[in-house]
């Protein structure tokens, strides 16, 4: 009997197995799998309303567990990483702000002891070069009072030349007119007459 | 169990009552245990995987916190701001859907999404509490979106029926969804493992052919691991659009 069962299915099987694993649509739909209908739908089994009560009861208490207890801590931990993330990266940024406004403050610093430096160099060299006009100035005035001076004793020294040029001019025509004439001549015509010539010479 | 010609893929899903006379008494069958399996799972994947408090997350603790973030950005996203009040229970909908699924996937295990009466209880929770809120929030304006806003009036006998309907079969949609996936993927899976029984049993040439439902069922359990995924997240994201449509105004 099951001998001959089995060579029967070996028979069917050898025709459709190339078909069977394509087509379990055509297993399903035989009478052997609907024949008890489905535990479901068997609503007389006391243990099928007994599920959705304990069900009930289950995802209400699983409802209540993550909602009070276990999502919470998930949260916990998500606000206190932001928190963490968030005051670092604060913490980072007030650094970076303290250092820029460092860098800044350098700068500053850079350059006004540059604006300084440069000041009391050009103030050195003014000084210097109005140390500089200054001596000149001096020495200029200096040079020039004493060719002064010196104009003037020459001056002078050529004024008393000629002053002495007249008396001995005076003198000589004198005696030259009284070794010529023998007689003399008196003395304001002589000094009036040489005045003549003396003009007439530009002297 | 399904060796022999006929194959009994709807067996699975058939309720014993476990601990004995006590699980009797209790109504307490293998569907509550492995809901009791899903929810401790649950928790204990939030408690251990939050347990070293972190800054820089460890794997396991990651994992956690991407669950956290995806439904709650889900939420949020979807709800609106209000949606921070309603992410416990979406998130406590989404991974005991989840974690049922894919228990039910494990061997010698159960899938209780894959009874209709916790399905529809699921999704009748889901329309009662959108209801409330929509009442809560809205109050008699509630009524006035079974009129469509700038339709004619002359049109109302028509309409207002017809959107009555529509909201009403949500939470069958909703059940239905859930259910028929996850009962068509386990009697796939039984089916395939059904002919690998069967072909093994015709000799050699059986043996050699009965690696191919094996196969299938390699492939089919990678489809489930995405059903599975997938219907807990549909269910979540129409929960999160019925639960935006009761806040918005």
């Amino acid at each position: 009997m099951a001998r001959s069962a089995a060579s029967s299915i070996r028979r069917v099987a050898s025709l459709l197995t190339p078909l069977a694993l394509a087509l379990p649509v055509m297993v399903m739909a035989a009478p052997g799998a609907r024949a008890v209908g489905m535990p479901q739908l068997d609503f007389s089994n006391p243990l099928v309303i007994g599920q959705v009560v304990w069900g009930a009861v289950i995802f209400l208490v699983l409802y209540l567990l993550l909602s009070r207890s276990a999502l919470p801590k998930v949260e916990a931990v998500l606000t206190s990483r932001r928190q963490t993330i968030d005051n670092d990266l604060d913490i980072a940024r007030r650094a970076k702000a303290e250092a820029d406004s460092a860098v800044d403050e350098l700068h500053q610093a850079r350059r006004s002891a540059m604006a300084e430096a440069q000041a009391n160099v050009d103030k050195v060299i003014e000084d210097a070069r109005l140390a500089a006009l200054r001596q000149t100035q001096d020495m200029n005035a200096r040079l020039a009072t004493e060719i002064h001076e010196a104009e003037a004793r020459v001056a002078a020294a050529r004024t008393a030349a000629l002053g002495s040029l007249r008396q001995i001019a005076d003198e000589t025509a004198q005696v030259l007119v009284r070794q010529v004439t023998g007689t003399s001549v008196p003395a304001d015509v002589v000094a009036r007459t040489v005045d003549h010539a003396a003009t007439a010479r530009g002297l | 169990m399904a060796a022999g010609s006929t194959i009994d893929a709807l067996g699975q899903f058939e309720l014993h009552p476990v601990l004995g006379g006590l699980g009797e008494a209790l109504r307490f069958s293998q569907s509550p245990l492995m809901m009791i399996v899903a929810s401790v799972a649950v928790l204990a994947f939030l408690y251990v995987g939050m347990r070293p408090k972190a800054v820089v997350p460890g794997r396991l603790q990651a994992a956690a916190e991407i669950c956290y973030d995806f439904i709650y950005n889900m939420a949020v996203d979807t709800i609106g701001p209000e949606g921070r009040a309603f992410f416990p229970f979406v998130f406590t909908l989404f991974f005991f859907i989840l974690a049922g699924n894919y228990l039910g996937l494990l061997p010698f295990s159960f899938a209780f999404t894959s009874h209709v009466a916790v399905t529809v209880a699921l999704a009748l929770m889901v329309f009662v509490l959108s209801v409330i809120v929509s009442l809560k929030a809205q109050g008699a304006k509630f009524f006035a979106h079974f009129m469509p806003a700038g339709a004619p009036v002359a049109l109302a006998p028509l309409l207002v029926p017809i959107e009555i309907l529509s909201f009403l079969s949500r939470p069958v949609s909703l059940s239905i969804r859930l259910f028929a996936n996850m009962v068509a993927g386990h009697v796939m899976l039984e089916m395939f493992a059904a002919f690998t029984i069967m072909l093994a049993g015709l000799g050699l040439i059986g043996d050699a052919l009965a690696v191919g439902p094996v196969v299938i069922n390699v492939a089919l359990m990678a489809l489930e691991l995405l059903v599975g995924a997938l219907q807990a997240y549909v269910f979540a994201i129409l929960t999160c659009i019925y639960l935006r449509e009761a806040v918005a105004h």
